[in-house]
């Protein structure tokens, strides 16, 4: 199984590795991103060459999640046609985690999106600032605690 | 030379101003702001098959200051309302403005951060077309009532 080899492979990096029904899953500490990373694009038994999303999750009120937020990860090989998702836990209290953009350019436009939206902070960014809010905007809008419908217009009245 | 009393003139300003309220109803110039799903409504009222011209509107300026209609068609964020904004103030009058869809109405389904809660909260708003998207008959039937609205107003001539 591909999640048994990386977990062999990487033992002090993958914390859980599972398989729910046809999705490969690694949950990491969030130090390794960046070897785990450049070591599953390169090397030919993984071949990760594409990654095809990144995004934040806001697990603000789930009791069982000791750390508030997570990163994921969905890679894909083109050649070798499987799939991984790699979850990175992040605490509250420094949200941050290093930047794959120079793993894959694609990362650039997703990190930008997930500091906009999460607040998570991708060290190592080139150009970490916000991609679809204005830069006026306070706050981070997809957090769980953030007012669903409280608004910050440019123009107009505050309703 | 003293002043011209107008009120001798009634009859003459009163055809004058109908006259001129005729000619601008049927040669409205818009700008078509389209941000979202409504513009495929829009297209389809100003294809062949609804043909906006048959109103004296199918002409599309895509600069504002060549333009008498400014057509909202579609979401607008608080990201994008100073733009509105600011191609409101540089159509020349006179001008009116037609919100094309419920999220230019009221914001429609969306309360959130990212919404405008209905353009007249930026700008001045002339005709209301609800509907999500509206039918083409119904913003026929609101280029209709801008039409009778233009053609009842006083007539400046800047």
């Amino acid at each position: 199984m591909l999640t048994d080899v990386i977990k062999s492979r990487f033992p002090n990096i993958v914390t859980q590795a599972c398989v729910d029904r046809v999705d490969n899953f690694i949950v990491i500490k969030r130090e390794g991103i960046k070897d785990i990373a450049s070591a599953l694009r390169d090397d030919p038994q993984f071949d990760f060459n594409l990654l095809m999303d990144l995004f934040g999750v806001d697990y603000l009120h789930w009791e069982e999640k000791a750390l508030r937020f997570e990163v994921i990860y969905n890679l894909y090989s083109l050649r070798k046609k499987h799939r991984l998702f790699i979850k990175a836990p992040v605490p509250e209290e420094d949200p941050s985690i290093d930047s794959v953009a120079l793993v894959w350019p694609a990362a650039d436009w997703y990190e930008r999106e997930a500091w906009d939206m999460f607040g998570v902070r991708f060290k190592g960014h080139p150009n970490l600032k916000r991609i679809l809010m204005y830069e006026e905007f306070q706050g981070h809008p997809l957090r769980k605690d953030y007012p669903y419908n409280f608004r910050q217009p440019l123009v107009g009245p505050k309703n | 030379m003293g002043e011209v009393d107008l009120s001798k003139f009634s009859l003459l300003t009163t055809k004058l101003n109908d006259a001129i309220g005729w000619a601008r109803k049927y040669s409205i110039f818009q700008y078509p702001f389209v941000t979202a799903c409504c513009g495929m409504e829009y297209m389809s009222v100003a294809c062949a098959h609804y043909d906006i011209d048959r109103f004296g509107a199918g002409f599309p300026r895509f600069s504002p200051r060549q333009a008498d209609v400014l057509f909202v068609v579609g979401t607008v964020s608080h990201k994008l309302a100073p733009i509105l904004k600011k191609v409101y103030d540089q159509m020349c009058e006179p001008k009116w403005v037609v919100a094309f869809g419920v999220c230019t109405c009221t914001g429609g389904f969306y309360d959130n951060y990212a919404t405008v809660m209905g353009i007249d909260t930026i700008i001045p708003v002339d005709v209301y077309i609800p509907g999500c998207p509206p039918r083409p008959e119904n913003v026929l039937d609101g280029l209709m009532k801008l039409q009778e609205k233009i053609q009842k107003q006083k007539q400046e001539i800047v």
